[in-house]
């Protein structure tokens, strides 16, 4: 029999089609138009081909801006992901526990970026902020303001603490999808918790992980707030990432150019990388099922 | 549409993106493609293809323009048959 298909259906995407033309399309083609140009007002433009590119490309201060943060976004995902994976599994099931952990952990997910800045730049200070007084009275000569890796620790800590509720949430909703026939049937294999884990939760896991781990990526990969707001990139360019250079440049030197440049490097790795993730655990999968 | 800023090359470029996908939707709506798999480690579609060429694309030029300061357009033709490559046989 054949399949009768309906395309009217296409009908139905087409505001969102609208809203993302708008909101994305069109900005991201004035990008690609300002990147090629020296702008210094909308009538007094010349047209400049590679040239910002090539400096962008050479600039060591982006080099090492992107260096600082692959290891940032590395470190996030490599503590985060596993973390809300067993935060998600040790969470009750059933019962009054199940709404008040829910609760407590969407708590900082709810919390403004800027917020979460300012909570952890005064709970760090060494002289009126609970963990950094009691860090020093421990012992640690801690001072996010003057030492690079007090700085470093506390950023990647602050995400761990704002975001790994999402990772949990989501692994949460996966592990509540997986039917009970699985866990009795994995029961009479006397199948161990490894087992069970590694054969039925990761693999039900996975398309809510994949959404897990996208969103933290581009969303580490492109923080801005916190940091500013906590140490403003210092001390030095310690916690400068991409997106606060971005705008340091795009913003504070008023070079529109170079920035759209730099903008569209950026944009394309992100694409990349995400799309390689998105293809490597798809197919994966894909073969898992045959 | 002068706060787009627009000059001849992007809007050439531009022009020619949206060609290739309508012409893409039209060839799709013709024959539908069939998932295959060539020289990419993936089985692909026609749009994934197209999605990888273009991505590549965008690789070459800036991977071209790190290793050297010659005219772009030598990226552009080592792109072009990058696309063709991929779109053919991968």
């Amino acid at each position: 029999m054949n399949k009768i298909t309906n395309n009217k259906a296409w009908f139905l995407v087409l505001p969102v089609f609208f809203i993302v033309a708008i909101s994305a399309i069109i900005p991201l083609m004035t990008v690609v138009n300002y990147s090629v140009q020296d702008i210094f007002d909308p009538q007094t433009r010349f047209f400049v081909g590679t040239d910002w590119f090539r400096q962008v490309l050479e600039d060591s201060r982006l080099h090492d801006a992107l260096i600082r943060q692959i290891v940032y976004t590395g470190s996030v995902l490599f503590i985060e992901v596993p973390l809300g994976i067993g935060i998600a599994l040790t969470l009750p099931r059933k019962g009054w526990g199940v709404s008040a952990c829910m609760v407590l952990l969407a708590l900082p997910l709810l919390i403004p970026w800027n917020v979460v800045g300012t909570i952890w730049q005064i709970f760090g200070r060494a002289d009126i902020g609970l963990g950094g007084y009691t860090l020093n009275l421990l012992g640690m000569d801690y001072n996010y303001s003057q030492n690079p890796m007090d700085a470093w620790v506390t950023v990647l800590v602050m995400d761990i603490w704002h975001w790994t509720s999402l990772i949990v949430l989501l692994c949460y909703a996966g592990l509540r999808s997986i039917p009970d026939a699985y866990y009795q049937a994995a029961k009479i294999d006397g199948a161990s918790n490894w087992a069970v884990f590694r054969f039925i939760q990761l693999p039900k896991m996975q398309s809510v992980l994949v959404i897990g781990v996208l969103l933290r990526f581009m969303d580490s990969f492109m923080i801005y707030t916190e940091p500013f707001v906590l140490t403003g990139g210092g001390p030095g360019t310690a916690t400068t990432f991409l997106s606060q250079f971005l705008v340091t440049v795009a913003v504070g030197q008023f070079d529109l150019g170079p920035a759209a440049a730099f903008s569209l490097i950026y944009f394309l790795i992100i694409l990349l990388v995400c799309w390689v993730f998105y293809t490597v655990v798809m197919n994966a999968g894909k073969r898992e099922e045959q | 549409m002068t706060w787009m800023a627009w000059t001849p090359i992007t809007a050439v470029f531009f022009t020619c993106i949206f060609l290739t996908l309508i012409g893409m939707g039209i060839w799709q709506a013709i024959s539908p493609t069939i998932p295959r798999r060539g020289f990419l480690p993936l089985e692909t579609t026609r749009g994934d293809r197209l999605f990888i060429s273009l991505l590549g694309a965008a690789y070459i030029h800036l991977g071209f323009m790190v290793v050297s300061d010659a005219s772009i357009w030598i990226a552009s033709i080592i792109a072009l048959v990058w696309l063709f490559l991929v779109m053919r046989w991968g």
